[in-house]
């Protein structure tokens, strides 16, 4: 009787082993490649990190009101301006450059990856149909499992964490970029065609421009989904803001655990509002998609 | 000059546009779909029964000839606007043939497609469909652009073209700052600005106000003798056909009922369908007095006219104090228009429509 009742007592598959065994397989199979793609964003991150920690933080914020005022005027500036110097102040500093870094290493990627696969996406009904699944899986994931194949395949560090957080945050940015090229009005397409104008050329000159808010909001939530990944992203021992709070609530130091979170939270403000300030910077631009 | 002179200098006009036999079906099984439409004449609810295509165009053939307006009317749904965008394959048609200026479009590389587009063929849209994210002198020069003109002459001629449509200085302006009517004017620039061999005009004034219709239609009868340029003109009203076409196409159901002068339309349809449409057109203005006239006794001291004078020559004529005016053809009288016969043809027209 109780095997009817409670049947997974008795009968399970042992997934973990088969899991691990084909992950095993894959990685022996394929190291030279998985270490091959893991080298530039290693360097590229590098870079990036290294730069931003050589800032002097009082250049730093002069540059970031200056950034401010030009994508919103004097509140945006003023926003940046107190947000940095609040980070600064809790000693937040060179974490919150780590974070950023990554943020951004991982944005550049899923731009240079997602653009093009939204843009391609939205030519093919055939490529979008295939990619709508994976894309909706990719979003009903929580930001933690990702982590599994990431760890998997490519080891523990900030250059995995780069990758996991492309992996989290590049979908929104694929599916608006279809989606805005699609909205563009059909006959503002045909009539660039009438004229002669290449795919390429209308492309570049027509569909991008009149989706480009669209996009923009894609890449909007790409950035925040990014921030928010490399915040997880330290549990597989990426640096940064995510790693004082893991470590704070490790130590049951709510102190650290706070200043942490605080340091998070103000990082993403300013990188929200910025992002957003992206998109209204010329307002023609803005004209008459769909 | 009147449409009966045009026809008189332009029907051995070269040929411009030419489509044969053309046929568009949408749809997932285009190619059976047209051999049973070629085969019986299997009507189009039954293709989309069976097949579930569309016909867009069936059958259609005509030839358009250098500098003459061609009208193509029908109501929404007809194939209209699908024909047209034939003739610079902006659609590809299921079976046909489309020639523009000597070359078979179907034949052309995707190159000298765009190279047609852009050097001989100007078109105009029912949305007017102006770049919204460009100015209104970068929307007319980019079709200079394309073409790889450099930006000074492009600027410029974008700048006389703008001018002559009457919107000189309004360059700098974007689409969203402009009236509809002065939207689709720049439309009209932006088609003529790389002085293309055809314009394609595609219900360009549908959308519009009826007075600011109007005058859009004298603006272009306007810019059309001036510039002469062969065009194909669609639209679903049918006094704008006539005002505008030298020669109209009715279509319905994808298929071509009649072509001829606007006279021929309304005085002699060929269908049942082109007469229930024209109707409700008064005759009066196509009407001439081998229409009008009657057998009778004629006064050697009358006026004499030709079969083909229309019927206001013959009122001038009449109310200058002639009781009647003989109609001859050559040496042998035809008959007579007087007041009766006059009367009689405007009893006959009122009870039109």
């Amino acid at each position: 009787m109780d095997i009817l009742l409670n049947p997974f007592h008795h009968f399970t598959i042992p997934f973990g082993y088969w899991a691990a065994n084909f992950i095993g397989l894959v990685v022996d199979r394929s190291r030279d490649t998985l270490i091959a793609a893991k080298f530039p964003v290693h360097v590229f991150l590098e870079a990036i990190r290294d730069f931003l920690l050589s800032v002097p933080p009082s250049l730093g914020l002069l540059v970031v009101t200056a950034a401010g005022y030009l994508l919103g005027g004097v509140r945006l500036a003023a926003l940046g301006f107190f947000c940095l110097v609040g980070v600064g102040l809790i000693g937040m500093w060179s974490d919150a450059m780590m974070t950023l870094a990554i943020v951004l290493v991982a944005v550049v990627i899923s731009v240079i990856i997602g653009l093009p696969l939204g843009i391609l996406a939205a030519r093919s009904e055939t490529l979008y149909r295939l990619m709508r699944p994976v894309l909706d899986l990719m979003q009903a994931t929580p930001s933690f499992v990702f982590l599994v194949p990431v760890v998997m395949l490519f080891g523990i560090g900030d250059a995995p964490g780069v990758i996991v957080t492309c992996l989290f945050a590049i979908a929104p940015l694929i599916r608006l970029t279809n989606l805005g090229i699609r909205q563009v009005r059909a006959d503002l397409v045909e009539a660039a065609r009438a004229f002669g104008a290449s795919e390429l050329r209308v492309l570049y000159d027509i569909q991008l421009p009149l989706a480009r808010p669209t996009i923009l909001a894609g890449l909007n939530q790409t950035v925040l989904s990014s921030l928010s990944m490399a915040v997880v992203a330290s549990m597989i021992s990426v640096a940064g803001l995510g790693r004082v709070v893991l470590e704070g609530i490790g130590r049951l130091d709510f102190g650290r655990a706070t200043v942490g979170g605080l340091g998070i939270v103000l990082t993403a403000i300013l990188v929200d509002r910025y992002v957003q300030g992206l998109g209204a910077v010329r307002p023609q631009l803005a004209r008459g998609s769909a | 000059m009147s449409q009966g002179e045009f026809l008189i200098t332009h029907t051995q006009g070269r040929k411009i546009i030419e489509c044969r036999n053309l046929w568009k079906i949408f749809g997932k099984r285009p190619a059976e779909a047209l051999k049973a439409a070629q085969a019986a004449n299997v009507c189009k609810h039954e293709v989309l029964e069976r097949f579930g295509c569309v016909i867009g165009v069936a059958d259609a053939s005509f030839t358009v000839r250098e500098q003459e307006v061609f009208c193509i009317m029908g109501l929404s749904g007809s194939g209209k606007s699908t024909i047209v965008r034939h003739i610079n394959r902006l659609i590809e048609p299921t079976a046909g043939l489309v020639i523009v200026s000597g070359q078979d479009v179907m034949s052309l590389t995707d190159r000298a497609l765009r190279e047609l587009r852009a050097r001989k063929i100007g078109m105009v849209f029912q949305h007017v469909a102006l770049w919204p994210h460009k100015s209104i002198a970068q929307n007319v020069s980019f079709p200079m652009e394309i073409q790889g003109k450099d930006m000074a002459t492009a600027a410029g001629a974008a700048e006389e073209a703008l001018s002559r449509v009457g919107l000189s200085g309004w360059g700098q302006r974007y689409p969203d700052e402009l009236s509809g009517g002065m939207q689709q004017r720049v439309g009209l620039a932006r088609a003529m600005a790389a002085d293309p061999e055809i314009l394609l005009m595609d219900e360009p004034f549908s959308a519009l106000d009826p007075l600011i219709r109007r005058d859009l239609q004298n603006e272009f009868l306007r810019l059309s003798r001036e510039t002469l340029k062969t065009t194909v003109f669609i639209t679903h009203d049918l006094e704008e056909a006539m005002r505008i076409g030298h020669r109209i196409a009715v279509m319905k159901d994808g298929r071509i009922e009649q072509i001829g002068t606007p006279e021929d339309i309304v005085l002699r349809p060929e269908t049942d369908y082109v007469a229930r449409f024209v109707s409700s057109i008064s005759t009066l203005k196509f009407l001439t007095a081998l229409e009008i006239l009657r057998q009778g006794e004629v006064a050697g001291d009358m006026p004499i006219r030709g079969p083909r004078t229309p019927l206001p020559e013959l009122l001038a004529v009449l109310t200058a104090g002639a009781s009647h005016v003989v109609i001859q053809d050559g040496d042998g009288v035809l008959g007579r228009v007087g007041a009766a016969e006059v009367i009689s043809a405007l009893q006959t027209d009122l009870k039109r429509g």
